[in-house]
């Protein structure tokens, strides 16, 4: 495929599925929020973004303040604004969608600020006076840009070690272009980074430097490493060519790394989480052809958000459920899938018997969800949840070894993008508190009241009593 | 059908609504649209003497509110730029070929008695059907010793409307300023020289705004500017009062009253209506939206006049009036307490807060179970109303009379009853 045509492809099928607010909208969108008290749009937000405050910012035409705002407590609030699924968050909670009227677009609103600051090239906060003390981060994703970004404002040295070689994590390689490009991605990490973080790419601690190492040179650590590859199936065929994990299938697209498919093409995608929604959107709008996206289960027990099933089914999908791959079919590439088909007895999915089937296709994108990053974990001596989580302390995210503290993917299991960011923020606090105590530096005590969230003056609880009366029992009496 | 006729001060027309003496009615042309969609009457932009005045660009300004455009409207345009000659000769053809409405000349010429004599006779010549003193231009106009410069000295207004009242055979208009104490003396004045009606409110001195990129003002003459006359729907409460005001002042009550001041709608007509207008006249509205919005104003006012019962506009034309009163005759018994429709209310605490950063500390808010609804502690409420008004939702939080079975008693009555006969009907919180 020629490039101009692949830029026309991108073009024509990967347009922003949120496009940014104009100006003049953005001011209206902005002026509908009610401003409402102790916000439940705030309360929704993992990391606390004092929402309904950055939108009046936009209102009163503040947008660096606002993107201050939204940074404040979520230094990764440039790709969230994109990616974060606010159905369920901030505008699910949003008092208009309980009164069946249309949320406050706050994605959109918060892609108007941090579009704004990026645009300008401003990027608000100054690393901290050095307060001597080094920690290292393990993977540069969301969660340890975070913790970096809070680390270097309380005046931590701070060294990122990245397997890869760009920064971002899955914001950088797994994101369908539809919800956010991978040069957004890019200039949010690298304004983080440029907080004066030090980051070695193409290291990847266990393989390329010594995990002891790490706890040697530094006063504490913080992983932040995300997830490994796709959970293979186990059943025979799996490494076929032609059959793909999703997430390099998701990279190799944002690589515009396009290779013509036949029309008559057809591609399943195993599993019915967010991630085998990316895929089925991604190789319906790269190539022509059907998509078939197959689950063992029936839709009401799958993962992903009706939102994106949605999106997959305006895209085209066709829906195979209660379908188990047994076989992936093929000689020297992938032919097709035979499945049996399931059903649920006493609450448990079990095969019915002699109910095979084959359906023939070009490609197979495998998207069962990803293993746990248990190799690391062990050499670092962590202890892990049954499910290969690694275990931490939720209030702290302290890990079971001194001196290091997890978050995002490693330890909720796979979540978005705000939730990592949130971990770092947590950690990062945690971190300063471990080595120097509980004093803060001039300035950070804002994001820190974002961590469990913000009552700056709460009014007290009151029955049908008066309130307590101020005290004036200093003032002189009036006399009479 | 309800019958829209009125007849202000003698001036009449086949609806209330006139378009106000302003840069809609600077032209024949114009008059002859605006009549062309509907519109009752018009006052001419206001004529004065030869050489004409001379203009700056630019004239306008607004502020938008909440996402409103034009909330406010502000102007530093000066009387009629055209000549007498051309203005006269349009008045004449508009009125021969719009006979049933009323178009009436706006008039500002030096306090000369000559002068003022010498324009009366050629408008009224040129066959307006009454005429409007124009004391209220705030801007310009007023530096050379006319507008509000008249408007603002009770003396200067009963003095030049007895000039024009030598030899007016038409009705005579006086309008008023708002930049002044108190809208009542020069009303007195302007009965006591002879006016048959007064007209009100004109333009209220204002600033635009600064720009905080340029420190400059907003809305400018080359990065300058003066004060000018500010209108638009954000000053109709101030309108409002000072139409009461008038129609309620035992030395003005009955003098026709033309209303205006940010009036956009039907509704908004009605209002100044019920407290006294018998016509009503427009601009900032009409600038915003054009002449066609007169389809609506009338049709709505049928409407709601059908509704209500009403045949003509005198059926209720002052209705209002007589429930503005001083503060003193308010009844200090009166009991009025909130109440929170629980179905409705959609937990955005903005009463909550309201009332307990602001107000009277009476709503609490139960936090058991993630629950937001705030609930009214009635014993403590006040009825002070905040909470209702910052309730985005309409009907959701309404006020009501609690009946208390005392006598009403005012603070004129409690006064002068030695300070007795008052029991408390709420509880003073931080006394």
């Amino acid at each position: 495929m020629s490039d101009t045509s692949t830029q026309k492809l991108f073009r024509d099928n990967f347009p922003d599925q949120k496009p940014p607010l104009h100006p003049e909208e953005a001011v209206v969108e902005a002026d509908r929020c009610l401003y409402c008290y102790d916000a439940p749009c705030v309360k929704a937000c993992p990391t606390h973004i004092d929402i309904p405050r950055f939108i009046k910012q936009i209102a009163s035409h503040n947008l660096i303040g606002s993107a201050k705002t939204i940074l404040e407590a979520n230094p990764m609030g440039h790709s969230c604004a994109r990616v974060c699924p606010v159905e369920v968050l901030c505008e699910g909670a949003c008092v208009f969608t309980a009164w069946q009227e249309r949320p406050i677009a706050i994605g959109r609103l918060q892609r108007r600020a941090t579009d704004h600051l990026h645009a300008q090239g401003v990027w608000p906060y100054l690393p901290g006076p050095d307060n001597g003390r080094r920690v290292a981060v393990i993977g540069a994703g969301p969660s340890g840009l975070s913790c970096a970004v809070y680390l270097r404002r309380l005046g931590y040295g701070v060294t990122i070690f990245e397997k890869d070689r760009l920064p971002g994590g899955l914001n950088t390689y797994g994101v369908a272009e539809y919800k956010m490009t991978q040069s957004t991605a890019l200039e949010e990490a690298m304004a983080a980074l440029s907080m004066g973080v030090k980051t070695l790419y193409g290291k990847e601690v266990g393989k390329d430097l010594p995990a002891a190492k790490l706890l040697k040179d530094f006063d504490a650590v913080f992983v932040g490493i995300g997830l490994g590859a796709t959970n293979p199936l186990t059943i025979p065929g799996e490494d076929l060519p032609g059959v793909w994990d999703a997430l390099p299938f998701i990279r190799w697209v944002n690589a515009r790394n396009l290779k013509p498919i036949g029309k008559s093409a057809v591609t399943i995608v195993i599993g019915a989480g967010n991630t085998s929604i990316d895929a089925v959107t991604q190789s319906l709008r790269t190539g022509p052809g059907r998509v078939i996206m197959a689950y063992r289960r029936s839709p009401r027990e799958m993962k992903a958000y009706d939102f994106e099933y949605r999106l997959a089914q305006t895209d085209g999908a066709e829906f195979l459920w209660h379908a188990a791959p047994i076989r992936i079919i093929g000689d020297k590439k992938v032919a097709g899938v035979e499945f049996i088909k399931t059903r649920f007895k006493a609450g448990k999915l079990v095969p019915i018997p002699g109910s095979s089937f084959t359906l023939e296709c070009d490609r197979v994108i495998k998207a069962t969800g990803q293993s746990k990053p248990l190799p690391l974990a062990k050499t670092l001596g962590l202890r892990l949840l049954p499910d290969g989580r690694i275990k931490t302390d939720p209030k702290t995210l302290a890990t079971s070894v001194k001196g290091i503290f997890a978050g995002g993917d490693a330890v909720n299991g796979g979540k978005e993008v705000v939730f990592a960011a949130a971990d770092g923020k947590r950690a990062a606090l945690s971190i300063h508190r471990k080595l120097l105590g509980p004093g803060l530096p001039t300035g950070d005590a804002y994001w820190v009241s974002t961590i469990e969230g913000r009552v700056v003056a709460p009014v007290p609880e009151r029955g049908s009593r008066k309130p307590s009366r101020i005290k004036t029992r200093s003032m002189p009496r009036r006399r009479r | 059908m309800p019958d829209l006729s009125t007849d202000c001060a003698g001036i009449k027309s086949p609806n209330p609504f006139w378009l106000a003496s302003a840069p809609p009615s600077n032209s024949g042309e114009q008059v002859m649209r605006a009549f062309e969609y509907g519109w009752g009457g018009a006052v001419w932009k206001t004529l004065g003497q030869d050489p004409p005045v001379i203009n700056v660009t630019s004239r306008y300004g607004a502020i938008d509110i909440g996402g409103q455009k034009a909330a406010g409207f502000n102007n530093i345009e000066l009387i009629t730029d055209r000549p007498l000659e051309d203005n006269l000769r349009e008045i004449y053809q508009v009125k021969k070929r719009y006979p049933d409405r009323a178009v009436v000349a706006s008039l500002m010429v030096p306090c000369e008695r000559t002068a003022w004599h010498e324009i009366v006779r050629r408008v009224e010549d040129a066959g307006c059907d009454g005429l409007e003193l124009n004391f209220g231009c705030p801007h310009g106009m007023s530096e050379r010793g006319m507008g509000a410069s008249v408007g603002q000295v009770p003396d200067y207004v009963k003095m030049v409307t007895e000039y024009v009242k030598e030899k007016a055979k038409k009705p005579v208009l006086v309008k008023l300023t708002p930049n002044i104490a108190d809208i009542r003396f020069p009303a007195r004045a302007a009965k006591a020289g002879g006016a048959d009606g007064v007209a009100l409110i004109n333009t209220i001195n204002s600033l635009m705004g600064i720009d905080l990129d340029t420190l400059t003002p907003k809305f400018a003459v080359g990065g300058k500017i003066s004060h000018g006359g500010y209108c638009g729907p954000a000053v109709k409460p101030i309108a409002l009062n000072m139409v009461s005001q008038i129609a309620n002042d035992p030395e003005t009550r009955g003098l026709p009253i033309s209303g205006i001041g940010g009036i956009s709608t039907w509704r908004d007509a009605v209002e100044f209506m019920l407290l006294g207008s018998s016509s009503v006249q427009l601009c900032t509205a009409v600038m915003h939206y054009g002449f066609r919005i007169i389809e609506e104003l009338t049709a709505g006012l049928e409407d709601w006049m059908q509704i209500k019962g009403f045949t003509r506009l005198d059926d209720f034309i002052g209705l209002s009036a007589p429930k503005i009163v001083e503060w003193k005759n308010l009844n200090l018994h009166q009991k009025t307490v909130a109440e929170i429709d629980r179905d409705k209310c959609i937990g955005c605490d903005l009463c909550f807060i309201a009332c307990n950063d602001t107000a009277h500390q009476c709503i609490g808010i139960d936090r058991k179970d993630g629950n937001r609804k705030p609930h009214i502690i009635s014993d403590d409420c006040v009825g002070c109303n905040l909470c209702s008004i910052v309730c985005p939702v309409d009907s959701c939080i309404t006020m009501k009379d609690v009946k208390t079975g005392l006598r009403s008693i005012t603070w004129e009555k409690y006064t002068a009853n030695g300070l007795k006969g008052y029991t408390p009907v709420y509880k003073r919180m931080h006394g």
